[in-house]
């Protein structure tokens, strides 16, 4: 039980040319693997992508590289076969200039109109940005017809909310299009762990989106370790476990207030707060940072003090009564019953992951498909309906499974550092790994590339925001304009994730 | 003379107190709510902050915008001087009856629609929208109710109305009042944008009502429309405690009467925000499709009203 052991199976490689992309995908696909990230790399002689396809259980993961010409990258589109692909090649046009040809849509999707063109920010030969145009047309699909009117909000928004442009067509209070612009935070954070010892870059991954510290910090650590092939003791990976349900349970409390205050029920959005605070001064104990940061690191786990179930329970009961009396009040039931729906269907055509998808009848949990430790009493919540209640009733039930969870981990465990950091790594031959985690959104993978002196190359970052996003205007279609907000927050996409 | 004077007082006390009454309905919330709240002279705070702040007019807006405000104030400084709060017999005693009250609240609702639209933007355009949708429903259910209680009095003005519940308080209980102080309570909510209609504390432009039309204003004049909503709250809770608890307004001009009128019309007004805020923390705000069903509900309540002091009358 406490040898080391291999948190994930390592992934197959297998290498295709442009022709066969389409095939195996095809494949892989139709054997019930979800493409989960594409990475272009700018290598001196090749401009390299890697599709990467997951599936699980057993945890399988496949990936496809093709190379194409530096000068002229180009790729056949894989976006009639698969919806997020075509996102994934328009992020890639943008950052790295390679071509999806034959996509359906090839606009631009990273870059806003007035940045240069021709410029690929990612690419190693970049160098630094041209000057920005100081105008560029920035053309919306407008709606036509009597009484359609469109509604712009954002970037800006009134509260503390990061930066997204939504065009509403409306006629009356009907919502008939959204369109949601979204990278207006683009970061390049990507391009900030290039050149830099692996196992000084955990803290950045732990920024990608302030509220997922130990998801994407352990989404990487275990990439790094997969591409190292550094064994933790058992004991470090149930640390990691724990630490990733104490960000859900944080999280989930904060949405479950933060939906009550969207439909004016003030009094429990105040309780909702009281108890996310008890949470975070828990977290604060554990790991020296409310929100969980410094915790989770290639090589271990650091945890301060080991939290009391007891304390868990006492929370998660006080969070049940907050959820049972707010849902016998029928305004706010009504509020939230058959609002936004997604359907199952949308929801697997789009590619959705986490609670949005588990919210319209998809079982798709990474804690059961790629573990990394076991969980025996793992209980995945999954809901039919689809609308707000559904997505609310998930994050209440994942409480209830979290907490669970938490009352056969934290009593394994004990305080202090699991390992020290490893001394570092130079594996002698450029390596790649992959970290898949189920974050308390969705699903989050990393994959990382390594030079033979163990100096980081390319980092790629999938947080299932980006994935989500496009399901937001699908299920607000005929939804009425005041029940936006209230349909977002069900949602709570990450910009700072999705924008990188 | 002592008339206008009285007029005045009234005036200068519900300005003064509307401030406070918002203060106080927020204050008692939060501690139903578990949190500390603000002080209760807040909101008179953000009034001189914002009445030392120069006001910014879009370039889009027109004249209707700068002179909302005014007239929104104009409008509740009017209804608060005429209407029986202290005294039953003010100056335009004849003039001032319930059509003309009625009236003046529904210019000022208007005039603040308009400039919601006369912004150009968006927001204001929503709102505007939603608010006259909300107007349409709500003034002829303000004019019913008070209308059930006006045969009884066969007049339609207010201080006749209030001074003959006080004469006789037994003919203030019957069922065709308590029909018209549920149309009433119900009217005043949607009117003053509380909830379940509106959420006054939202921060969320698409759901607004009220404030999506204000959105725009900034300054003197966001001072001005904050006052003078707050005003018109305890103008409607005024009505709706004299109307229905009649007691303690003055019959004359008495200066003791006048005090004591006052003191009672606070005592009452805090009592009824008090009763306002407490409900506010148990309920949530309707669906925007439902707050019709509400306010025809409300509508139907005043013409019970009618009909039942017409027929038991």
């Amino acid at each position: 039980m406490t040898t080391p052991q291999r948190a994930a199976p390592p992934a197959t490689v297998i290498d295709i040319t442009a022709d066969q992309l389409a095939d195996h995908t095809r494949r892989l696909l139709d054997g019930g693997a979800r493409l989960a990230l594409v990475a272009a790399h700018h290598d001196p002689d090749a401009i390299r992508i890697v599709y990467l396809f997951t599936a699980g259980p057993p945890d399988l993961r496949t990936e496809l590289h093709l190379r194409t010409d530096p000068d002229q990258p180009a790729v056949p589109s894989l976006a009639a076969l698969s919806f997020p692909a075509g996102r994934f090649e328009r992020e890639m046009h943008d950052l790295y200039g390679v071509q999806p040809t034959g996509h359906p849509l090839p606009r631009r999707l990273v870059r806003h109109p007035h940045w240069p063109h021709g410029w690929h920010p990612m690419r190693a030969d970049a160098g630094a940005r041209p000057p920005l145009a100081a105008h560029e047309p920035f053309p919306f699909l407008t709606v036509e017809g009597p009484g359609v009117y469109e509604i712009p909000v954002g970037p800006v928004h009134a509260g503390l909310i990061e930066p997204g442009h939504f065009r509403f067509s409306v006629v009356g209070e009907t919502i008939l299009k959204l369109k949601a612009r979204l990278w207006y935070v683009h970061k390049g954070i990507e391009k900030l762990f290039e050149n830099h010892p692996a196992g000084e870059r955990v803290a950045l991954a732990e920024r990608v989106s302030g509220d997922t510290a130990v998801g994407h910090a352990l989404a990487y650590t275990l990439a790094v370790e997969d591409a190292l092939d550094i064994t933790v003791p058992p004991a470090a990976q149930r640390a990691r476990a724990a630490l990733l349900e104490l960000e859900r349970l944080h999280n989930h409390v904060a949405d479950i207030g933060a939906i009550y205050n969207d439909v004016g029920y003030g009094i429990a959005h105040a309780h909702t707060q009281r108890i996310r605070e008890h949470l975070l001064r828990l977290n604060h104990a554990t790991t020296g940072h409310r929100l969980l940061r410094g915790a989770v690191y290639p090589g271990g786990t650091r945890l301060n003090t080991v939290p009391d179930p007891a304390t868990i329970k006492s929370v998660v009961d006080d969070i049940t009564d907050i959820v049972d009396i707010a849902l016998t009040n029928t305004v706010v039931r009504d509020r939230l019953t058959g609002t936004a729906v997604l359907t199952k269907e949308q929801a697997a055509d789009i590619g959705v992951l986490g609670y949005v998808a588990r919210a319209s009848g998809l079982p798709l949990d990474a804690r059961h498909a790629h573990p990394h430790t076991d969980l025996p009493d793992l209980a995945i919540s999954v809901r039919d309906d689809g609308d707000v209640l559904a997505r609310f009733l998930v994050r209440a039930d994942e409480i209830h499974a979290s907490a669970a969870l938490l009352t056969t981990l934290l009593p394994t465990l004990t305080p202090g550092t699991t390992v020290d950091p490893p001394a570092r790594h130079a594996p002698g031959r450029p390596v790649s790994g992959v970290g898949i985690v189920e974050g308390w959104r969705g699903t989050i993978a990393h994959r990382v590339e390594l030079r033979d002196d163990g100096i980081l190359t390319r980092v790629k970052i999938v947080d299932p925001s980006f994935l989500n996003w496009p399901a937001l205007p699908v299920a607000l279609a005929d939804t009425i304009v005041p029940d936006f907000p209230l349909t977002n927050k069900s949602f709570n996409l990450s910009y700072a994730g999705n924008d990188l | 003379m002592i008339a206008w004077i009285t007029a005045v007082a009234q005036a200068v006390l519900v300005a003064a107190v509307a401030p406070l009454l918002i203060g106080f309905m927020r204050a008692v919330r939060a501690r139903l709510e578990g949190r500390a709240g603000g002080r209760l002279v807040q909101p008179w705070r953000d009034l001189r902050k914002l009445l030392r702040k120069e006001p910014i007019i879009p370039a889009d807006a027109g004249m209707i915008f700068t002179a909302a405000p005014l007239v929104l104030m104009a409008t509740s400084v009017l209804v608060a001087a005429a209407a029986p709060y202290l005294s039953t017999g003010g100056p335009l005693s004849g003039v001032a009856d319930l059509i003309v009250v009625v009236g003046l609240l529904l210019l000022g609702t208007v005039a603040l629609a308009l400039a919601g639209l006369d912004t150009g933007t968006a927001f204001g355009g929503m709102g505007a929208s939603r608010e006259m949708t909300i107007a349409a429903l709500v003034e002829p259910t303000l004019l019913l109710a008070v209308f059930a209680l006006s045969t009884r009095v066969g007049s339609t003005d207010l201080g006749a109305i209030v001074a003959a519940g006080a004469a006789d308080p037994a003919a203030v209980f019957t069922p065709a009042s308590a029909l018209a102080a549920a149309a009433l309570a119900i009217a005043t909510l949607a009117e003053a944008g509380r909830l379940p209609v509106d959420n006054p504390a939202t921060h969320l432009e698409l759901t607004m009502v009220h404030e999506a039309m204000v959105l725009e204003y900034a300054g003197r004049d966001l001072a001005l429309v904050e006052w003078a909503s707050a005003m018109r709250l305890t103008i409607l809770l005024g009505l709706l405690a004299n109307l229905f608890i009649p007691w303690g307004v003055a019959s004359s001009p008495h200066p003791a009467a006048l005090a004591v009128g006052a003191a009672v019309f606070v005592v009452k007004l805090a009592v009824l925000g008090g009763l306002l805020a407490a409900g506010e923390v148990f309920v949530a705000k309707l669906r925007l499709f439902r707050v019709p069903e509400l306010l025809a509900g409300s509508f139907v309540l005043g013409l019970l009203a009618v009909v039942a002091s017409a027929v038991l009358a």
